[in-house]
């Protein structure tokens, strides 16, 4: 058992358990799973609030998302330390130098823009609301790989000139 | 003058009223489902950079069969809810706020994948990857948070 934990976990378990997020977070909490939120509260609490977008948030009712990202912090932590028994390797090396960085950055910017116009990410729109069989939701996850593939199969270098993704 | 002071106040009150902060319990329920959610992105691996790309390379089907079973168990979950009438802990009603559709959908939808691919993290395995000590995802999340921005400011030219 505690040699299974510490090796990758199958596709699976992993999933299954993933999925019990959001009935968790409902019963534990009544808030709907999702993440992207969490980079709307930010603004929000720190301004400038002159824009309506951030002004209009209820920031308040809406720390709890700040919460969650910090748990999940906490978790990513956790699971390195505790329940690895080798090294996990997040980004490749190539990602540790001054233009990976600014790869970074600039997904980054896709990341957090994009979220928020398209109203959630893989946890707000794939998952939770593909699971309660909203519609638009199903139609956010299918641009999700749209976008996702055109930049894996050819847009990339377009973008990035001679770095290779 | 008094009244004028009156409505300020009462008009305090209601943002007080219709903004506030969640409880003790939320707040630690929120810490506690973070740090499993947390555990379970980062032992599913899901939070690689390289399982991310092997995904859209169409390399293996992990990716897919993760999000595929967790979409599965999200949707029995919630009919369970649903069937058997559930309530949170603290006795309220489990409610599904649909998102609504709008051109952003789609446009938004295709932006967030583009950068998906690129950093190789959604928003999640961005706070697990700096949790876990992966600091050039401090990177990611200064582009995520000055995208949140660049959308705040130009939204209203946007079509929605």
């Amino acid at each position: 058992m505690t040699e299974f934990l510490m090796q990758p976990w199958p596709w699976w378990f992993s999933g299954i358990l993933i999925g019990l997020t959001v009935p968790l977070l409902y019963f534990l909490a009544g808030k709907s799973f999702g993440i992207s939120t969490s980079f709307q509260e930010v603004g929000a609490m720190c301004g400038p609030c002159n824009l309506d977008y951030l002004k209009n948030h209820k920031w308040r009712s809406g720390i709890w998302t700040l919460v969650f990202a910090v748990g999940i912090g906490i978790g990513g932590f956790i699971a390195v330390r505790f329940l690895s028994s080798s090294p996990v390797e997040f980004l490749p090396e190539s990602f540790v130098s001054v233009s990976g960085a600014f790869r970074l950055l600039i997904g980054g910017l896709l990341v957090g823009f994009g979220t928020r116009y398209a109203g959630g990410c893989t946890s707000g729109h794939a998952i939770t609301g593909i699971a309660n069989l909203n519609w638009p939701s199903l139609v956010a996850t299918i641009f999700f790989f749209v976008g996702g593939l055109a930049v894996t199969w050819g847009l990339g270098t377009l973008i990035f000139g001679g770095l290779s993704l | 003058m008094i009244d004028t002071t009156k409505e300020q106040t009462q008009a305090k009150t209601n943002e007080q009223t219709s903004d506030r902060f969640p409880g003790f319990v939320t707040i630690s329920s929120v810490l506690l489902v973070g740090i499993y959610f947390g555990i379970v992105l980062t032992k599913s691996e899901v939070v690689r950079w390289q399982r991310v790309h092997d995904m859209f390379l169409f390399k293996e089907p992990f990716m897919y069969l993760i999000i595929g079973v967790g979409v599965v168990v999200a949707m029995i979950s919630m009919l369970l809810i649903k069937k058997l009438g559930v309530k949170t802990i603290e006795g309220k009603p489990i409610k599904y706020e649909p998102k609504p559709y709008h051109t952003g959908v789609i446009l938004g939808g295709m932006i967030f994948g583009a950068g998906w691919a690129i950093t190789g993290a959604c928003p999640g395995p961005i706070y697990a990857q700096i949790g876990a000590g992966a600091w050039m995802a401090l990177f990611t999340l200064a582009g995520a948070l000055a995208g949140m921005y660049l959308y705040a400011w130009i939204k209203p030219k946007l079509p929605h």
